[in-house]
């Protein structure tokens, strides 16, 4: 309990700014790849599931935070799960409510945000030791981060496997699809082009370092 | 209540809609566990039988909440049951044998953030699949998840010999290999329908 009563470093824009690039959920922490597998297969499910997801996580972060004093430590973990399933049902009778044809789209994996290990990850080392508001944009930047990373993937499957985005065809008539970037195989391929993408940035930039540090005696 | 075959149902779950490779479902410990062939094995196992469990626990309590009309429970009631499930089979196997015990070691708690388990008793539900029809497709589901999981490690530990570059190793590897695993199970499909 002594690192929650710390005094708390104040709230900063920092906060919200490194789950979008630096601590990105996706490409760097390699967190909740089930979903960002299953429903990128075009870019409005990944829109709809970034944002289902945003949302779970801006408010079991709020709730977690608000509790973080009152929540046993022995418990924790029972207590984060019960916060999350309870937004998350939330969120699928709102989903449900708003479009039908959406919520048949993403079928079970809107439950399955319960699982997703980024927003019990988050509760666990953010949320539960730090203020509300920091907690709020953390898990604000966080869960733009994890939508960010989900259109990634879901704008080039739909580009690549049905030459559109967002419904809207790109290509002249002529264009033969990659019906497999549609398919589940299409979804390791392009996750893991991602990666090996943001490998080859992060190994450049520390390279980078790497020789100014050289240059400098 | 759905009349698909039983056999039908368990070549769907462990072949043609794969848990792993067609649903992505587990996919956390299929990257994480699957690096040697033993700890795979021993994984896929663990599953498998949590797997049953909870399908048998997930077919009682929609009932009960059919019967008492709170569908909106469903959710939370799952989850907390595959939590006490694990918690209460780690106990048994802890008391029982403690060798298997220590041989699954850190992977029995993990079981419990495994989407194929929430994602199997959800599945069942949609499907509306009776009692012994739930528990073929368990162990279609489990045997399926413990294929996945047992040919990802081979592949692994031969490719730990290989010689590729070093930022393609790790996650971006796996993710490649996954999706050729993924392409050619894809060869099952028709199979089970």
């Amino acid at each position: 309990m002594t690192s929650v009563d710390r005094v708390q470093p104040a709230v900063s824009a920092d906060d919200f700014i490194k789950g979008l690039w630096r601590e990105n959920p996706v490409f760097v922490q390699v967190l909740g790849m089930c979903p960002v597998l299953a429903v990128t297969n075009s870019g409005i499910n990944a829109l709809a599931m970034g944002l289902a997801t945003t949302f779970v996580l801006v408010l079991s972060n709020t709730l977690v935070s608000l509790l973080r004093r009152a929540i046993p430590r022995q418990v924790r973990i029972a207590t984060f799960i019960l916060i999350i399933a309870s937004f998350v049902t939330v969120v699928d009778y709102l989903i449900q409510a708003l479009s039908l044809e959406l919520h048949r789209a993403l079928g079970a994996f809107i439950s399955l945000i319960v699982v997703n290990c980024l927003i019990l990850g988050r509760a666990e080392a953010f949320a539960s030791k730090n203020t509300v508001l920091r907690s709020i944009l953390d898990g604000l930047g966080m869960g733009l981060g994890f939508t960010f990373a989900l259109l990634c993937l879901g704008g080039v499957r739909e580009i690549l496997g049905s030459g559109a985005l967002f419904g809207i065809a790109l290509f002249p008539a002529g264009f033969q699809p990659w019906i497999v970037m549609l398919l589940p195989s299409g979804g390791f391929f392009t996750l893991g082009l991602w990666l090996l993408l943001f490998n080859y940035l992060r190994a450049r930039r520390l390279e980078e370092r790497g020789e100014a540090q050289g240059v400098v005696p | 209540m759905s009349g698909d075959p039983l056999w039908s149902i368990f070549l769907n779950a462990s072949l043609v809609n794969n848990f792993v490779l067609a649903y992505f479902l587990g996919i956390c410990p299929f990257l994480g566990v699957s690096g040697k062939l033993v700890t795979a094995t021993r994984m896929g196992g663990a599953v498998c039988f949590v797997m049953l469990v909870s399908s048998l626990c997930a077919y009682g309590i929609h009932h009960l909440l059919v019967a008492i009309n709170a569908p909106y429970l469903q959710l939370i009631s799952f989850i907390v049951v595959i939590a006490s499930t694990v918690q209460l089979v780690e106990m048994f196997i802890k008391k029982t044998s403690p060798t298997l015990f220590r041989a699954l070691g850190i992977f029995l708690p993990l079981i419990t953030t495994n989407c194929a388990i929430l994602g199997l008793a959800l599945f069942q539900t949609n499907k509306g699949y009776d009692l012994l029809q739930s528990l073929v497709y368990a162990l279609g589901a489990g045997v399926g998840f413990t294929l996945a999981l047992v040919l990802m490690a081979g592949i692994r530990e031969k490719l730990e010999l290989a010689s590729v570059p070093d930022m393609v190793r790790g996650t971006a590897l796996t993710l490649m290999v996954a999706g050729v695993l993924s392409l050619a199970f894809m060869g099952f499909a028709g199979l089970g329908a």
